[in-house]
């Protein structure tokens, strides 16, 4: 598989589930008649799907790519039914901050973390993907704090510290997430490689 | 041993025992484990139904009162209460019920008579409703103190504005059409189409607003042209905020005062409470749907993985069972323990099942699949159950660990989950162990008994070779050699077209089932059928018909009843009806005149049975609104902005109505334009009057004249269709033979049966392959050898020939010619036609058609056969025998006898053989000999002097019985042990004898022939190493091949002047007990595989023994070990074992499986199914061309397939002659050309596409 398609794939991966990971957000205040299926899924800026789906497509060739560089192929875990496990695990997280009540921020942020950290050792347990888990989370959550601070994007909740806490948690686990679907299909070009050069 | 060890032992004995348990009483435990489910899933018949249906609770209405907001203080049986039922209702439903009718009816009524008069009626009843009040001692109530006040519509609705109710009292009838003004009503041309004109143009899928104005459903409203009973209903619909009984009870028996329904039954007891779930709407839906598919792909990814067993199908199914009823036995327990749950169960099934995992149950079936099949069953499953313990185990804890950490986050959402998921873990745990492993013990028992036929299609599709011809192999060493993997290096895709793509095979299904065919037939059956049924003029409405007149409630059935032509009670006067205008609507044609006439028919005393209609009230009519969609409510007052998501609504007992209207209403309600419209053909003679006596009919049969033609169209259309398909057929058969589409000559005479077919039961076609065809050995060919350009084959009475591996010339023939047997002439003669120039046969090499030759002379020279000797005599291969008759000979202690340019002395055989074969035949065939030893003579082109000094007769004497056994060749030189134990190397170029040892006695049944050394295995089990020396010039090595067809530097020639010697240097002489069978050398070390069931690891320096591997339970048959030091081996037994020559550990053992270890499964596969196909008695041989392509030889062909899916590729036929004759050893050579020995014949298959890359 070409590094462009792989890129392609994720992205729209990427895509996909920030539509439907930002539909789950709309209904924390969903209204008794939905309104327009097209209008809520679009409702947020144009252009967030399309920046979730870069940094997928970034995230996901990273994380092979570090792989690589490190030295130490990932081999924990190595199946598509353990990618779909994980992205199903994702998105119920999502579910969980969207749907469960929380008495407060700092219970909500403890428990997404947990969560989070429990979907990484469940799914990676790899110390590279951990680490850029962590810097994902963090310069996501810079970036658009930086883009709330600028006005360029708002949240519909006024609660700004809710917003905060769980940013974080929600993309350390998109990350490990996109980086385990990467992984995966990185290791189908790994093993067309690896026919060729047994059959060279 | 650690704390953890001793747990590890002890878990895993139990799970040992547990899988005996569980194998042991399969049909026990399965029920058992149902009976756990059905037990643990008893209190979930307690939960309300997955739906967003709406739920009913019904109360008396006599005293009734709203119920306490608070949940403690509820009056009645709380048990059967619904915890929704809390609080005042939204709202509640009041509806009166109106049923009117025309009666009497006269027959000269239009159908819009029907409901028109009926429905203008409404206006005065919702008047009255209005206006209503309550006079008590408290005051006056009207109804807007106690109606449900709306206000503003949404704004989406702007087109519905005139027509809801926008202030004031939500009250709904049919009025709501006109606005409530009656005048409009008058004014109306067209009621059908302002009725709907807001209906959806689409399916309906929810409440249109004619159901809401109505309050009944469409069809019951009888508000249409069809309407054949005549009796019309519609409600009025009224929302209430408050009840108010006194005021309900005044406003119920004052309208059945002014309308009294006589034969009303409907009983007035229960109000009704409808709760309504929350409504999912699409935004809701996506994410939710998401989550499910994912679920699949997860389920779908796990199962796939299920490998190796009998029915994939079923085990994924189980799979997928365990862990559905681990869910549902959770929610179960939880139930029952008190725990009612409040999750939305739809949104957190698909994380529960993700939780939960099917991990396990793939581990296990993995672990259990791979336990050694040799087994038996029960202990397959305990071993694999045990193997698995410590992990599963692990796994669990693990996994219960991070769902308690989650319970104490004490959030109440994900604590109820966690507890959902830990009962599931468990509950999960137990169908695993006992219903999962129990139905994976039944499947691999049924896969014990179907074993091998499901896993060797070709062989199992063609019929079992003669089982004598091949009986000997497992007496020796078959000379199968396995071909190594990779000796092409060819991209895959080479293959392509050799490979059946998927979607031929998918075609090729759909042709064999037809299953287009069916479809098409089933779907136009269905078609016709639902075209029948639903038709205006078809099946069902005349079923309604028929059932209507049988009806006892059918108009027809009951007798007349004389109704009083003022329905209303004379003394009410202040109904605005009762003031009629003494003047009916002007009806201006003569028709009305007519119809007057007619009216006044019936009126004059001659009451029509028939014409008078009765209002009946059945059970159907007490609750009418449950016929409604259960959409209606909330839709209604969703246009308000009033939502019913998990609130209640109460509906109130309808208050009945009953109108009758006598005949001059109904005329004075009649717009001028209906009577235009409707009647416009209306014949002006009574006679005719009669025909449409129907009235009802009279629309119908003015649109149908528009369908009748559409219909006479259509069935023009069809009969002109069934005509073109029939001639067309007829043409077909006429024109076309009847075996069209079948094969043709050449391939109908193989039987479908005798083909080879894949899983499909599809053969692919026999290609155009023409197999290069060897000709030139007289007997069958016992062992074959080859390196990349040669190719040495010899047969059974120990010819050895050389062959051009690229164009099939018979390079040398060893022994050669004239130095044969002097005792028989045959073979003289033979050589002297070869001699010659054959002028019939243009045969490339003319060495080729001695066989032929041989069969052309045989006529004319009878007498000469007489002398031959008897061959197969000399075919001993019973080896234990010949062992024991060579054995007592004399060992000879000389090392080697190095012969240069002298014979052999072989004077010690040679009066042996003449005591056996030349005693006999001197007699008879003296003078032939002599005879032909002078031709032989003759012959000038004898190369080597040294043979012509030594005597031909003891030279070749000792071949007589002694035949080739093993062959090996490397560069120039062959190398053959035969039978009498004797070790022959042999120039394959010049057929020169290079060496040769003989002393051992015992026949070589293996070699090996690696750089300069030999090993040759003997039949007593013992094993020598020479080692080949030159002497003069062993540093001028020549090299030949040429480098542009492979970089690997082919073996060294040895040039002919060179002096060979064959050093004896060890000698192990018991290696085994039994017989050696199999012998490869690899990497420095050498592999034996024995009869007696163990195999030896030799260096091949010092041929110091390394390991002795023991592992089989069968004699070893084929033994494989290449450079990285794998070895495997395949044993009679059927299993694979796979070693590790370092530590001379056992890896893994296996039967018939592609293990993940790569390469090396794939190569233990296909030993396994040589294995297979040997044990099933066809023959059958195999090799592998490249990374993915298999041949197997069957009867009389050639198949080949693809490894990765087990397809067969194609098949190709070697002889069209000898179909019987299988082949029986497939050589693959470097330019995959595939060398099969076919009885006395070689083939060389070139495999096209390879043959196209490499040029």
């Amino acid at each position: 598989m070409n590094l462009v398609i792989r890129g392609i794939v994720l992205f729209f991966i990427g895509v996909l589930l920030a539509l439907v990971l930002n539909l789950l957000q709309i209904q924390r205040n969903v209204t008794l008649f939905p309104p327009d299926v097209i209008t809520s899924i679009f409702s947020s800026a144009w252009w967030v799907p399309p920046c979730c789906g870069t940094a997928s497509a970034v995230i996901g060739l990273l994380y092979p790519c570090m792989d690589r560089h490190l030295g130490e192929p990932h081999k924990f875990k190595r199946e598509w039914s353990s990618v779909m496990r994980c992205v199903a695990v994702f998105v119920g997280i999502n579910h969980a901050s969207a749907k469960v009540d929380f008495a407060n921020n700092i219970q909500l942020s403890l428990t997404l973390a947990a969560l989070s950290i429990g979907l990484w050792w469940t799914f990676d347990r790899s110390r590279s993907g951990f680490g850029l888990g962590i810097g994902i989370a963090f310069l996501a959550t810079l970036v658009s704090q930086l883009l709330v601070y600028n006005g360029v994007y708002q949240y519909t909740s006024p609660d700004f510290l809710y917003v905060r806490s769980w940013l974080p948690c929600i993309f350390f686990a998109g990350g490990i997430t996109v980086g385990n679907i990467g992984r995966q299909l990185a290791m189908y070009e790994c093993k067309v490689i690896a026919e060729k050069s047994h059959q060279d | 041993m650690t704390l953890t060890e001793k747990l590890r032992e002890k878990i895993s004995r139990a799970f040992y025992n547990h899988g005996l348990l569980c194998a042991s009483y399969p049909i026990p435990i399965i029920l058992f484990t149902g009976l756990c489910i059905l037990a643990c899933c008893y209190p979930l018949l307690k939960l309300p139904l997955p739906g967003t249906g709406p739920v009913e609770y019904s109360t008396p209405v006599k005293d009734y009162s709203p119920p306490s907001s608070e949940p403690g203080h509820q009056q009645g049986d709380p048990s059967e209460r619904p915890d929704w039922y809390l609080g005042a209702p939204v709202a509640y439903i009041q509806q009166i019920l109106v049923k009117a009718t025309v009666s009497p009816w006269h027959k000269n009524f239009l159908a819009v008579d029907v409901f028109r008069s009926p429905l203008s009626r409404v206006f005065q009843l919702v008047e009255e409703i209005r206006n209503h009040a309550l006079r008590d001692s408290s005051g006056i109530r009207s109804l807007e103190e106690v109606c449900l006040q709306v206000t503003d519509l949404l704004p989406s609705l702007k087109k519905l504005r005139d027509l809801l109710p926008e202030h004031g009292c939500l009250l709904l009838s049919p009025g709501n059409f006109w606005q409530n003004d009656r005048e409009r009503f008058n004014s109306d041309p067209d009621i059908i189409k302002t009725i709907h004109q807001h209906e959806p143009k689409t399916l309906q899928t929810s409440a249109t607003l004619k159901d809401l104005l109505f309050g009944v459903p469409g069809k019951y409203s009888g508000v249409n042209l069809y309407n054949r009973k005549r009796v019309v209903s519609y409600t009025v619909t009224l929302a209430l905020q408050r009840y108010d009984s006194r005021f309900l009870t005044s406003l119920r028996s004052r309208l059945k005062l002014l309308h009294p329904s006589p034969n009303c039954t409907l009983r007035e007891e229960h109000v009704v409470h409808v709760h309504f779930k929350e409504e999912i709407g699409i935004a809701e839906l996506i994410p939710l749907v998401t989550t499910y598919i994912i679920l699949f792909a997860y389920i779908y990814f796990s199962t796939r993985k299920i490998d190796m067993v009998k029915s994939k199908w079923g085990l994924a199914l189980a799979a997928v069972v365990t862990v559905l009823s681990s869910l549902l036995m959770s929610v179960g327990l939880c139930t029952l323990f008190g725990l009612t749950p409040t999750l939305n169960g739809g949104e957190i099934f698909p994380y529960l099942v993700v939780v939960i995992g099917l991990e396990n149950v793939l581990v296990l079936t993995k672990s259990v699949v791979s336990t050694p099949v040799d087994l038996e069953v029960k202990l397959r499953i305990a071993q694999g159950l045990s193997s698995e313990s410590w992990s599963i185990m692990k796994n669990m804890a693990t996994e219960l660990g991070i769902i308690l950490i989650g319970y104490f986050t004490l959030v109440p959402a994900i604590q109820e989950f966690c507890l959902f998921a830990v009962v599931g873990l468990v509950s999960d745990f137990f169908l695993q162990m006992f219903f999962f492993t129990t139905v994976l013990s039944i499947d691999i028992r049924r896969m014990e008994l179907a074993d091998l036929n499901k896993r060797l299609p070709a062989e199992a599709c063609m019929p079992s070779a003669k089982p004598v011809s091949r009986s000997q192999t497992y007496e020796r060493q078959p000379a199968m050699r396995p071909a190594t993997p990779h000796t092409i290096t060819l991209q895959p895709s080479s293959f392509r077209n050799l490979r059946l793509p998927k979607r031929l095979r998918v075609i090729y299904f759909f042709a064999r089932t037809r299953l287009a065919q069916r479809l098409i037939m089933a779907g136009t059956v269905i078609w016709i059928g639902i075209l029948v049924y639903t038709d205006p003029a078809g099946l069902r409405t005349y079923l309604t018909s028929q059932v209507t007149e049988q009806s006892p409630l059918g108009e027809a059935g009951l007798p007349p009843m004389p109704v009083p032509g003022g329905v209303l009670p004379a003394g009410d006067a202040k109904l605005a009806l009762s003031v009629f205008p003494s003047e009916p609507v002007q009806l201006s044609e003569n028709q009305t005149q007519q119809q007057r006439e007619q009216k006044e028919g019936p009126s004059n005393g001659q009451p029509e049975p028939g014409t008078k209609a009765e209002v009946t009230w059945g059970g159907e009519d007490e609750e009418i609104w449950r016929k409604l969609s259960f959409r209606h409510w909330p839709s209604l007052f969703s246009y308000y902005n009033i939502t019913l998501a998990k609130r209640y609504i109460s509906i109130l007992p309808a208050i009945p109505v009953t109108l009758y209207l006598n005949p001059r209403e109904a005329l004075e309600v009649r717009h001028p334009q209906e009577a235009n419209r409707y009647h416009s053909f209306f014949p002006s003679s009574l006679g005719k009057l009669e025909a449409v006596d129907r009235p009802g009919e009279a629309l119908p049969k003015l649109q149908g004249h528009r369908d009748v033609t559409l219909y006479k169209v259509a069935a023009l259309g069809l009969a002109s269709g069934i005509l073109l398909v029939l001639l067309l057929f007829c043409l077909y058969r006429v024109f076309c033979p009847k075996n069209y589409g079948q094969n043709g000559l050449s391939h109908s005479r193989r039987k479908r049966g005798d083909l080879p077919c894949d899983d499909y039961g599809y053969s692919p076609p026999e290609t155009e392959i023409v197999p290069l065809v060897l000709r030139g050995h007289l007997m069958d060919i016992e062992c074959l050898a080859s390196d990349r350009m040669l190719l040495v084959s010899c047969c059974l009475v120990g010819q050895i020939r050389v062959w051009d591996a690229q164009t099939g010339d018979c390079l040398t023939v060893i022994p050669k010619q004239g130095l044969r047997r002097d005792s028989s002439g045959i073979f003289d003669y033979q050589e002297s036609w070869d001699q010659s120039p054959d002028p019939k046969n243009g045969l490339e090499d003319p060495f080729d058609n001695s066989h032929q030759l041989k069969r052309m002379l045989s006529p004319p020279q009878p007498p000469l056969f007489c002398d031959q000797p008897d061959l197969t005599s000399l075919i001993d291969t019973n080896f234990l025998e010949q062992a024991t008759v060579v054995a007592p000979e004399p060992r000879h202690r000389t090392v080697c006898s190095r012969h240069k340019d002298t014979g052999y002395n072989f004077g010690r055989l040679v009066e042996k053989v003449y005591e056996e074969t030349g005693s006999a035949r001197a007699l008879s065939c003296g003078t032939g000999e002599g005879g032909c030893s002078a031709r032989r003579k003759s012959l000038g082109d004898e190369p080597l002097a040294g043979f012509e000094k030594s005597s031909p007769v003891s030279a070749w004497a000792g071949d007589l019985e002694s035949s080739v056994w093993s062959l090996d060749l490397r560069g120039n030189l062959i190398v053959a042990g035969r039978s009498n134990g004797k070790l022959e190397v042999w120039d394959a170029i010049e057929g020169t004898l290079r060496c040769s040892d003989e002393e051992g006695q015992s026949g070589i049944t293996a070699l090996v022939f690696l750089n300069n050394r030999i090993v040759a295995a003997r039949l007593n089990g013992s094993l020598d190493f020479f080692s080949l020396e030159t002497h003069s010039s062993y540093n001028h090595l020549q090299f030949r091949g040429t480098p542009s067809r492979s970089s690997i530097p082919s073996s060294p020639m040895y040039s002919s002047n060179d002096l060979i010697m064959c050093q004896l240097t060890h000698t192990v002489p018991c290696a085994h007990q039994k017989p050696i069978t199999a012998l490869k050398a690899a990497a420095g070390r050498l592999v034996t595989g024995s009869q007696d069931h163990t195999l030896k690891v030799y260096r091949l320096e010092d041929s110091c023994c390394l390991f002795t591997l023991q592992g089989h339970s069968g004699a070893i048959t084929a033994v494989y070990i290449d450079q990285t030091m794998g070895l495997a081996s395949g044993g009679q037994d059927g299993a694979i074992c796979l070693w590790d020559v370092l530590t001379g550990s056992r890896v893994s053992h296996m039967y018939a499986h592609r293990g993940d270890d790569e390469g090396w499964g794939e190569q233990g596969w296909i030993w396994d199914r040589g294995w297979g196909s040997r044990d099933l008695g066809c023959g059958a041989s195999l090799g592998v061309i490249s990374d993915n392509l298999l041949v197997t030889g069957g009867q009389g062909c050639v198949s080949f397939w693809d490894i990765g899916y087990g397809d067969l590729l194609q098949t190709v036929y070697l002889g069209k002659s000898n179909e019987s004759q299988p082949a029986r050893q497939i050589l693959v050579l470097e330019n995959a050309a595939i060398v099969c020995n076919f009885g006395s014949e070689l083939s060389l298959v070139y495999v096209p596409s390879v043959l196209e890359k490499l040029d």
